[in-house]
């Protein structure tokens, strides 16, 4: 079977020289794609885990109600957002990157605590972060208060009720929007090329520009590899969010 | 819990000239009022007359002014009050039900007595159902709110409220937003409720059901209490112009 592929992908690449797909009969070359999407899926997982992270404690903060705080979040917000992720990333990485400290195991070897993956983890979590607390605020907004005033009225803390009441409610209310932000930013991790983290686009890359005959064919995997990443997360948001739909609540 | 010296002798709630303005508009004029144990009162009065601030007054949802309000004894606006032991006496349902609506019929009943209480969540249930059925709910245990009715709702707001077994029972127009052919079946549930020796307090614009289950009748007009008595006088001889002049438009 695995010969078959190989041999229909090699006699491809002969009879269609624009069309050289030699990660599919090249092993070593098959390794690099491997590596790269392995790379790309566990950015896009600690990534999304994270931004989440942010975004819920961001919403909780902006609710504080000690001013500083307040400002703070709202000053992370503006930075993150009204600025490009790529010049972010180019930013923490060798702007930032200069300043954090070194460790060395040999003696000879600088080696700094935070990698490039480590700067890219940090900066896209901080980016699609900002649209998450956004998120999430629109829909503790949409709580209503009257809701709060019932569990109020009942004896319930404040901490009670968000946890018990505002957030299962804003959760359900912010779900569709966390899903295109979260979509957006597994798109994002590509832009961690630019400070030659090894995912999927960097390791494509390496690849068409080692064998120039297999630039349309890397760039069609790619194409091919995003649709399905971005529609397995999708199918598991949507999925997800039909399993906590309330009956006669909402749409 | 706050230790007070209140005996049943004494007015379970008392209110002394109670002043409360939303900024520059003075809503509540210096309101007195008492009410015994058991008694059932009714406020009546024009909407903007601030009944319903009144209300949500005696259980610390709104603040006010000056003046002093006591729920057995416990001064509800005093800086250092224990605010869970005023909910745990006083009970309050609301115009729109405010139920919550991710959680089943029985769940919102529960919910108060566990996490407040800390109460032992098999006697809680036990308590519930009981508590649904005293509200003829039987079988609508497990339905979301969505899926009930407007007065099965309401229903579940009170059996919600009776949950955490007050002293006290606040009813702020708890039919106002309910169908004709539903609010008969919340005020049968409120008139047990008051033969069972529950003191109520409602707001309330059912004229007739106000003569047929209240001790004492207040008419409030303008933030001040007009005129009070007990039905059979207050609806055959109100000598003031205002309160003539409502009962003419609503009786």
């Amino acid at each position: 079977m695995l010969e078959t592929v190989q041999a229909f992908f090699r006699d491809l690449a002969e009879t269609h020289p624009k069309w050289n797909f030699i990660f599919f009969y090249d092993p070593s070359q098959w390794d690099r794609v491997v590596t790269g999407l392995w790379v790309t899926i566990q950015l896009s997982v600690v990534c999304v885990i994270l931004s989440v992270i942010i975004g819920l404690v961001g919403a909780w903060l902006q609710g504080s109600p000690i001013r500083p705080l307040r400002y703070l979040v709202a000053g992370y917000i503006q930075f993150f957002r009204n600025t490009p992720p790529l010049i972010q990333l180019l930013f923490f990485y060798f702007a930032l990157g200069q300043f954090t400290p070194t460790y060395s195991p040999d003696g000879w070897l600088e080696v700094p605590w935070i990698s490039n993956v480590g700067w890219a983890i940090i900066s896209l979590s901080f980016f699609a972060g900002a649209f998450n607390v956004e998120i999430f605020r629109s829909g503790i907004e949409a709580v209503p208060d009257s809701t709060k005033e019932a569990s109020e009225a009942l004896g319930m803390s404040r901490l009670q009720t968000y946890i018990y009441v505002v957030m299962p409610l804003a959760f359900r209310v912010s779900l569709p929007a966390l899903n295109n932000n979260l979509v957006n930013l597994v798109k994002t991790t590509t832009q961690a090329i630019a400070i030659a983290v090894p995912e999927l686009l960097y390791q494509m890359v390496s690849i068409y520009n080692d064998y120039s005959t297999a630039q349309n064919a890397a760039m069609t995997v790619l194409f091919i590899v995003y649709i399905g990443l971005v529609g397995i997360l999708v199918l598991g948001m949507n999925r997800w969010e039909r399993s906590m739909r309330i009956p006669g609540y909402g749409a | 819990m706050a230790e007070t010296n209140w005996t049943t002798d004494q007015p379970i709630v008392s209110i002394k000239e109670v002043h409360k303005s939303f900024g520059a508009l003075e809503v509540l004029k210096g309101v007195s009022l008492d009410v015994m144990k058991g008694e059932v009162i009714c406020i009546i009065g024009p909407s903007g007359s601030g009944k319903s601030t009144l209300i949500r007054c005696i259980n610390a949802l709104n603040d006010i002014q000056s003046g002093s309000i006591k729920v057995e004894g416990l001064e509800v606006h005093d800086a250092h009050l224990d605010k869970l032991a005023l909910r745990k006496k006083v009970g309050m349902v609301f115009q729109q039900y405010n139920l919550f609506p991710h959680k089943t019929a029985l769940e919102n009943v529960m919910m108060a007595p566990v996490l407040v209480l800390k109460e032992d969540k098999a006697e809680v249930e036990k308590r519930a159902r009981a508590l649904i059925a005293k509200v003829r709910l039987e079988g609508k245990e497990d339905s979301y709110p969505g899926e009930l009715s407007g007065g099965q709702q309401q229903r579940v707001a009170i059996a919600r409220s009776l949950a955490m077994q007050p002293d006290v029972m606040l009813f702020d127009e708890v039919t106002a937003a309910l169908d004709p052919e539903t609010v008969k079946e919340v005020l049968i549930t409120i008139k047990d409720l008051a033969a069972e020796g529950m003191t109520c307090i409602l707001v309330t614009h059912e004229m007739g059901f106000a003569r047929e289950i209240a001790d004492h009748i207040y008419f409030t007009d303008r933030g001040v209490i007009v005129e009070h008595g007990p039905p059979a006088t207050f609806f055959k001889k109100a000598k003031d112009p205002r309160t003539q002049e409502f009962l003419s438009q609503i009786l």
